[in-house]
């Protein structure tokens, strides 16, 4: 590995080490907790989640061994993970949850980045806060750092290709991968506890009834703030979204940069 | 509509979505949702027992409620750095060119 790649991976890696030794112990925590997947699907979910970690591994070191601003805004994507993860809000289900964030750098640099990203943020958070866990590592890495950014950048290729407005793209993007990560906790679940009368659907559903509804204003409040970010990164950062070929082609002729304070 | 309004409308939005439940469900406890599922395995399975332990847990609800200000700061603090040093370097391009 080349140095220049080497030092933004630390940096980044020291920084999410700094966030989390101070983050709190999150009686809130939206993953699964410590121990309570049985043994065998803990492994299961550890085996699936390993291709796709040495996957965005070697995604991340093309991206910052590319250019200087890349590498900033791959820390901003991932800090905007770590703050909306913190923000445990109340929902009309009368409980509490926490977006997840990763969306945008979904979005932005693809979904497998965003794999290693949240899987260090789980591995912080299970050592130091008993927020998540390391045996449910796998499971929650799947759900949240997987499906939840496939999903995103997923949908917003396809709404793009469709020809669907820009925020709105980016919206349904953040917001549907947000959801799914808890549609997808849910099913974990499931399978792990089938109901008795029920099976697994009878109690995915009970699973969903706790985790998806209440997700549901978290996950368009996520969608929301993504386009106030991704506003921004128009009108300023228009050379690295550029560079990762956000927009379509023809989409670059409409927002000239005279137009900026319009258009974006 | 300038870029600045539509982001202050978004925010409100948001604002709205996570003050709203506090004021339409306000007899709520506002727990967590994985505490409920917690609950919701037992009654599924109710020998179930956790095989793990975490292996360490902050001790109080005030370090709890100081790190979790500190840690959000932390984050915001590297979201609006950057978004700061672009908008900079975006004006200093323009009014160079200008």
């Amino acid at each position: 590995m080349k140095r220049s790649t080497v030092k933004p991976i630390l940096l980044s890696i020291g920084y999410l080490a700094m966030v989390y030794l101070i983050w709190p112990d999150n009686a809130y925590a939206m993953h699964i907790m410590e121990g309570f997947l049985p043994f065998n699907w803990a492994a299961f979910w550890m085996a699936v989640m390993l291709p796709f970690v040495i996957w965005g591994m070697r995604s991340i070191r093309k991206t910052v061994s590319d250019s200087a601003s890349l590498k900033m805004l791959l820390a901003m994507a991932g800090a905007f993970a770590f703050v909306l993860s913190a923000m445990k809000i109340p929902s009309v289900t009368g409980s509490c949850s926490h977006p997840t964030g990763v969306g945008l750098g979904a979005i932005l640099f693809g979904p497998t980045p965003m794999t290693v990203l949240g899987m260090i943020v789980l591995i912080f958070q299970a050592l130091l806060l008993a927020h998540g866990g390391l045996t449910t590592l796998g499971a929650n890495t799947f759900s949240m750092a997987i499906v939840g950014p496939f999903v995103s950048y997923g949908i917003y290729k396809g709404l793009q290709k469709l020809r669907a407005p820009r925020w709105l793209s980016i919206f349904l993007a953040a917001t549907l991968g947000d959801l799914m990560t808890y549609v997808t906790t849910s099913f974990q679940l499931a399978l792990a506890f089938p109901d008795p009368s029920g099976g697994v659907w009878g109690s995915a559903l009970k699973f969903m009834g706790i985790f998806a509804f209440t997700q549901v204003p978290l996950a368009i409040s996520e969608g929301l703030l993504t386009v106030m970010v991704f506003n921004l990164l128009v009108a300023y950062s228009r050379n690295e979204l550029k560079v990762l070929s956000v927009f379509r082609a023809d989409e670059w002729q409409k927002i000239s940069p005279s137009k900026t304070e319009v258009k974006a | 509509m300038k870029l600045v309004w539509k982001n202050v409308i978004l925010g409100i939005l948001v604002i709205g979505l996570a003050f709203g439940p506090l004021v339409f469900a306000h007899n709520a406890k506002f727990a967590g949702a994985d505490d409920q599922a917690g609950e919701a395995i037992s009654t599924i399975d109710a020998n179930y027992q956790p095989w793990f332990k975490p292996l360490w847990e902050p001790p109080s609800g005030e370090i709890e409620s100081f790190l979790f200000a500190l840690q959000a700061a932390l984050g915001s603090g590297m979201v609006f750095y950057y978004l700061g040093y672009v908008k900079g370097k975006h004006t200093a391009t323009k009014t160079k060119k200008g």
